[in-house]
């Protein structure tokens, strides 16, 4: 099926290459950084996990978000869901590549990864998360690329598959519960130190993720003669919403906790991000930025009338994801460490071979999402044909 | 040469058989040959749970802090980086009361204890959240004496263990640090270090080991007192049962081994 990928317009070959050319700049900045050190970047002492962690973090969400239509399908029947599935699946795959390289390049001695493996140990949440992740990597490939074969041979998917997607289902939730424990585990650290912060983490995955994959789906529809369906969109434009709306108050709670309580060390994240603290400021704006882009985005998803509107449903879609990719790939990791344990504050701003390397680990998710979607999209377009897959829908 | 099938396979099941025997009998040893390699010297300094108590009150200088860190950073190649505070490394530093011990501040404490500089090291936790957190055991708690210890040479420097710590007590190497290492000053002894890794106190085990108080007690004339706090005859203990000493965050449940006399 891969051939598939190699046959494309001018537009296909233009984008690959403009993301080609992201990548190389953004790899020769990782040179530059392999020879000098992470000193290279903005981190500190005491601010020693930075834009990559955050941006792991966040695209592990994504990466669990795929289970957002593939549960509707296979557990509730949703037909309407079919298309999606795939453009789900695969997107995980991106997600869960980014996820390692951003790991891979926040290591001080990248030489020894496999460290991880040779001494294994069963008391670091670390483990686990890989272990999550390799394991979701896996099932994903396995289960998107047999389903999708299946389907360009116009036969049903073979039934060992459906064990494995229900693996997957089951497995979706534990890589972001596990990649919260990192950070909700730790003692000294009150802003992560919080029961809440894995479920919050899955609210937020829950509509950022379902929030992209509208988006792709959008531009896949645009760009091919494969139409993921309106009525799936529009399904899990209320996805978006309640995810939204749940993680919206999930905020609320720690916020609540936080400042009734008044503990000063469960206040003073909060107080530096959104007010700055002791005339530290740096990230006020961006965070500011990031609850108006939510205002924005609830406001638009909740009204039904708004929502139907599928541009319109775009923007809410775009300000919900830029929204939470400030709040849990930037704002969530510093506010953790401001102010440090003792009670000082160092601030934390990426550099340009950071923010180069970050594009770069960006640019190689969009060139296997693209990959993927192109392959996936091509076999579609042979076996569904009409614009709203009224055949296919019908055949099932 | 020419092998049929049945002789292939012969080949290959032998060949099986004898690298799963070797392995264990290579395991089996590896035990004793490490053991025979890390043998203790005869007066090597020995304890349960090391301990140390800084006495504040024999701290009346500037210079009386000075000592005991430069003792310690000479001792163990810490680099001196000027450049920039962000990658600053440090074993040994000071602290005011009220950043050593947040959430214990009172705006009505005399002056001299509110500002008062406190000597800050490696807690060594009795439940360490950086053994806790690390992913490769790169920092693990020595189980012959409970110092919590750095192997630098197996740390992937994915700086988990520094979240983890709530003392802020380890550095990160954000650069090579051996142009920061003043040569005159090095002591060819103890390894420096390269970039990528995370290092802190390691309660002098190179010293103890040859029986040797740790650097800092040495030069600290009395300040620091340093001994076993499971042995109830011990410096430590003796301290600990007159005086009046506080930990930092014990709430934390770390059980830190550091313990200070105002």
């Amino acid at each position: 099926m891969l051939e598939k990928a190699i046959y494309g317009g001018r537009r296909y070959w233009v984008w690959i290459f403009f993301l080609l050319g992201l990548i190389s700049v953004g790899f020769l900045a990782y040179l530059y950084q392999f020879k000098n050190g992470l000193g290279v970047t903005g981190m500190s002492r005491d601010v020693s996990w930075g834009l990559y962690i955050g941006q792991f973090t966040f695209l592990v969400g994504v990466a669990a978000s795929g289970v957002m239509v593939v549960l509707p399908y296979y557990l509730h029947d949703y037909k309407k869901f079919g298309r999606l599935t795939i453009l789900g699946e695969f997107l995980a795959i991106a997600a869960v590549i980014m996820c390692m390289l951003f790991i891979f390049v926040d290591l001080g001695q990248p030489l020894r990864v496999l460290n991880v493996i040779l001494h294994p140990t069963f008391n670091s949440v670390m483990f686990y998360d890989m272990i999550v992740l390799s394991g979701y990597l896996f099932l994903n490939l396995l289960i998107g690329w047999t389903v999708l074969g299946a389907e360009r041979k116009e036969v049903a998917p073979p039934k060992w598959v459906k064990p494995l997607i229900i693996l997957s289902i089951a497995w979706a939730p534990s890589i972001h519960t596990v990649t919260a424990f990192l950070y909700a585990g730790i003692p000294g650290r009150h802003f992560w130190l919080t029961a809440i912060l894995a479920a919050r983490f899955l609210a937020s995955a829950f509509a950022g993720g379902p929030a992209l994959l509208i988006i792709l789906a959008l531009i896949v529809r645009k760009y091919t003669k494969f139409d993921p369906g309106k009525e799936a969109i529009q399904s899990l434009g209320k996805i978006v919403t309640y995810c939204m709306l749940i993680n919206v108050f999930f905020l609320g709670l720690e916020l609540f906790t936080a400042f009734y309580s008044q503990i000063p060390g469960h206040m003073y994240s909060f107080i530096y991000l959104y007010a700055g603290l002791h005339g530290y400021s740096q990230l006020v704006p961006i965070m500011w930025v990031s609850s108006i882009l939510a205002a924005v985005a609830v406001f638009m998803l909740v009204f039904p009338q708004i929502r139907k509107n599928e541009s319109l449903l775009a923007i809410a879609c775009i300000a919900t994801f830029f929204s939470l990719w400030i709040d849990k790939g930037f704002g969530l990791v510093v506010g953790g460490f401001v102010p440090n344990p003792f009670e000082r504050i160092t601030e934390y701003w990426p550099t340009i071979p950071e923010a180069l390397i970050t594009l770069a680990v960006w640019a190689i998710g969009f060139l296997v999402l693209t990959i993927l979607y192109k392959i996936a999209v091509s076999i579609k377009e042979e076996v569904v044909f009409d614009k709203y897959g009224e055949r296919q829908i019908k055949a099932e | 040469m020419s092998v049929n099938r049945r002789d292939f396979l012969k080949i290959v099941s032998m060949s099986t058989i004898l690298s799963i025997g070797g392995v264990a009998s290579v395991s089996s040893l590896k035990d004793q040959v490490e053991a025979s390699q890390i043998s203790k010297s005869p007066a090597a300094l020995t304890a349960k749970r090391w301990a140390m108590v800084v006495d504040m009150s024999k701290f009346t200088s500037e210079a009386d802090y000075q000592r005991c860190i430069d003792a310690c950073h000479r001792a163990h190649n810490v680099p001196h980086i000027t450049d920039n505070p962000k990658h600053e490394v440090k074993w040994m530093w000071t602290e005011t009361y009220e950043h050593a011990f947040p959430g214990n501040e009172d705006a009505y404490r005399a002056e001299k204890f509110q500002h008062m500089p406190f000597l800050m090291l490696c807690n060594h936790c009795e439940n360490p959240p950086c053994v806790r957190v690390c992913p490769t055991q790169a920092t693990f708690k020595r189980k012959s004496d409970g110092i919590v210890m750095m192997d630098m040479h197996r740390c992937i420097g994915c700086r988990f263990c520094m979240a983890g710590c709530p003392y802020g007590a380890r550095s990160f190497n954000f650069k090579n640090p051996r142009p920061f290492i003043d040569e005159s000053k090095e002591n060819p002894e103890f390894p420096t270090r390269m970039k990528g890794v995370v290092e802190k106190c390691t309660l002098c085990y190179e010293r103890l080991a040859k029986g040797l108080q740790p650097a800092c007690v040495e030069v600290s004339n009395g300040a620091l007192i340093f001994g076993d706090i499971e042995d109830p005859n011990s410096a430590v203990r003796k301290v600990l049962s007159e005086r009046f000493t506080i930990r930092r965050k014990p709430e934390l449940g770390t059980g830190p081994s550091v313990y200070y006399i105002i």
